[in-house]
């Protein structure tokens, strides 16, 4: 049953092949995605499960059986396995809200595989234990985005997914390089065994600029300050859907590779590596709100809102001590969820309004209140008020940077959480209040809004349970805090 | 040898970085043709040159070269090989929708759209 872990990546991988020889049926091919999609959510739960059970707290399998540093190894600590499991969750309310949303002139040439693929790799790429595997897994999931991004062939799109496909061979070729010099160093490409040859010869100048090397790969791809400039443009041309997708997972797998890399390998000279990264996290927080409070286009709003959670996660990560950790851990699923929400619900706005313009919106509260008001629970949780999800993960940051005497950047975050606020109350002020256009008809949105609302709920439901969810998610931060158990789990069985 | 070959893949760089900041499309999509080449070298280079029989047990040598870095670079490869085909069928896309190779006229202007 150890093979279990490995499901993530066979099922989604599965429907896709299996979908490509159906593309011109769209009913069969949402059938079977639609079914496929609940599956994956019940193996993810497994899997978390498994993990929660396990006595070392992760679980291991070596592909093909050659052991540990000379195979490939799929590992699943409890990290990993939160994240499969929201990415499947987001995966298939996005699938869902495709079905209405996306067109059929999309739905025929592959939209459905390709979306399975994107969650090949991000599912691979939360679960290898192997860099060079995860390099091959970044450019699934990068390849499976290239596509989603420029599908219709809109000028937009075509023009935007250039410069995305350039900046990304870029970065790739860097991962690449940044492998080859590791590799000369250390020998190896086991993230456990490279782990522990660092640790071994305490991490000399070198190894430190290989740390940065890896900083400027995973920021290009997770959009930290100043790697964030393609971000903004490329997210605002593709159809709603693939804008969530996107938004919700693609740069949350570069802030996961921080974590893995920051904690696992490279944390013998923090006063150097995690100083960058925290100041860096710092700018990439006011440089979003700065982009999140200039724009009067809904989109563009949202956009600049995943570039403030990356820059929070990132000073999260930079503080490590056990408060900031677990913090980070909380608010990187709490944003997964709430920024695929928020996109899928300015879908919606922009569909009944025919605008994605503030100045031309208004009074959407007289004809869709439902609508209106859980937009109003996803902006407050985004904030982080007190009984919903994104409180406890930002107290936990602000305490871990009080417990870091990092005093400048816990005003930043307090005062980041602010601008947030007043941004996306600005969506809510602006396109639900105020007068309504008077040739606006009620259009009906009933099946775009349940995926949107399951996802709020859920966002709601994990900020109400933080009791609950508290033990998986310090199970996590025990592993990434002592990395020798990750090391262990996976060299010496 | 390593050193002769550090020279040959920072020019390669060089050259790269050159190429992806002109204007016109092909400049650069030869610019990460010449990038990946130099990545794919730096590999080859950084698993180490040392000399020794080609990866075969046929040969039956005393050692042979590591095989690593070339299994990694054959991935790397076929990655860049379909990542560059899909970028030039973008490329020519572009150029018959748009009808400019100069990416300083694909500028964003959102207000038209």
């Amino acid at each position: 049953m150890n093979n279990l872990i490995l499901m993530p990546v066979i099922w989604p991988l599965l429907t896709g092949i299996i979908l490509i020889f159906l593309v011109k049926q769209v009913r069969l091919q949402k059938i079977i995605s639609m079914l496929s999609s609940l599956i994956a959510i019940g193996i993810s739960v497994t899997v978390v499960y498994q993990v929660s059970q396990s006595g070392s707290g992760m679980l291991t399998l070596a592909v093909g059986s050659w052991q540990a540093p000379f195979g490939i190894i799929i590992v699943a600590d409890m990290l990993a396995s939160l994240l499969v499991l929201t990415t499947t969750v987001i995966g298939s309310a996005v699938l869902f809200y495709s079905f209405n949303a996306i067109g059929k002139e999309r739905e025929q040439f592959y939209y459905y595989p390709v979306l399975q693929f994107l969650l090949v790799g991000v599912n691979g790429a939360f679960l290898t234990g192997d860099i060079f595997n995860l390099f091959v897994f970044f450019e699934v999931m990068l390849m499976a985005s290239y596509v989603l991004l420029v599908l219709g062939g809109t000028k937009k799109q075509l023009r935007e997914s250039l410069k995305y496909v350039i900046v990304n061979v870029l970065a790739s070729a860097f991962f690449v390089i940044t492998v080859a010099y590791l590799y000369s160093i250390v020998g190896t490409l086991n993230m456990a065994q490279v782990g522990e040859r660092v640790a071994e010869v305490n991490q000399p100048g070198i190894l430190s600029v290989i740390a940065i090397s890896f900083l400027v790969v995973f920021g290009t791809k997770g959009a930290i300050f100043p790697l964030y400039f393609w971000l903004p443009g490329a997210y605002n041309a593709p159809p709603i859907p693939v804008m969530a997708l996107l938004g919700a997972l693609l740069t949350k797998v570069g802030i996961y590779s921080i974590f893995r890399t920051y904690t696992l390998i490279f944390y013998h000279d923090q006063s150097f590596t995690h100083t960058i990264l925290g100041v860096l996290g710092l700018l990439t927080i006011i440089v979003g709100i700065t982009g999140a409070l200039a724009y009067w286009d809904v989109k563009k709003i949202i956009i600049y809102n995943v570039v403030i959670a990356v820059g929070v996660i990132s000073f999260g990560i930079s503080l490590m001590n056990v408060p900031a950790l677990t913090g980070s851990i909380f608010y990187l699923i709490h944003d997964m969820l709430i920024k695929a929400a928020l996109f899928l619900l300015i879908g919606i706005m922009i569909k009944v309004s025919g605008t994605s313009d503030l100045r031309k919106m208004g009074g959407l509260i007289q004809l869709y209140p439902a609508i209106a008001w859980t937009f109003f629970i996803a902006a407050i949780s985004l904030a982080g008020i007190p009984p919903f999800s994104g409180f406890a993960g930002k107290l936990l940051i602000l305490r871990g940077a009080v417990e870091a005497e990092a005093y400048f950047g816990l005003a930043i975050i307090l005062l980041s959480s602010l601008m947030v606020l007043y941004s996306v109350f600005r969506i809510f002020m602006y396109g639900f209040w105020g007068k309504s256009n008077p040739s606006l008809s009620k259009v009906n949105v009933t099946k775009l809004f349940i995926p949107a609302v399951i996802l709020v709920v859920l966002s709601v439901l994990y900020g109400l349970g933080t009791e609950e969810i508290y033990p998986y998610i310090s199970q996590a931060v025990e592993i990434l805090l002592s990395p020798e158990i990750y090391i262990n789990a996976v060299l010496k069985e | 040898m390593e050193i002769l070959m550090a020279f040959v893949i920072g020019i390669l760089f060089t050259c790269a970085t050159y190429l992806m900041l002109s204007k016109s499309i092909l400049r650069i999509i030869i610019g990460t043709g010449l990038l990946s080449h130099g990545a794919h070298l730096l590999l080859l280079t950084m698993g180490g040159l040392k000399k020794g029989a080609v990866p075969l047990l046929t040969e039956e040598a005393a050692s042979y070269v590591d095989p690593l870095p070339q299994a990694l670079i054959l991935t790397a490869i076929v990655i860049s090989f379909g990542v560059t085909a899909f970028l030039l069928v973008l490329a020519y896309r572009a150029y018959q929708e748009l009808g400019t190779d100069d990416m300083e006229r694909l500028k964003g202007n959102d207000v038209n759209e």
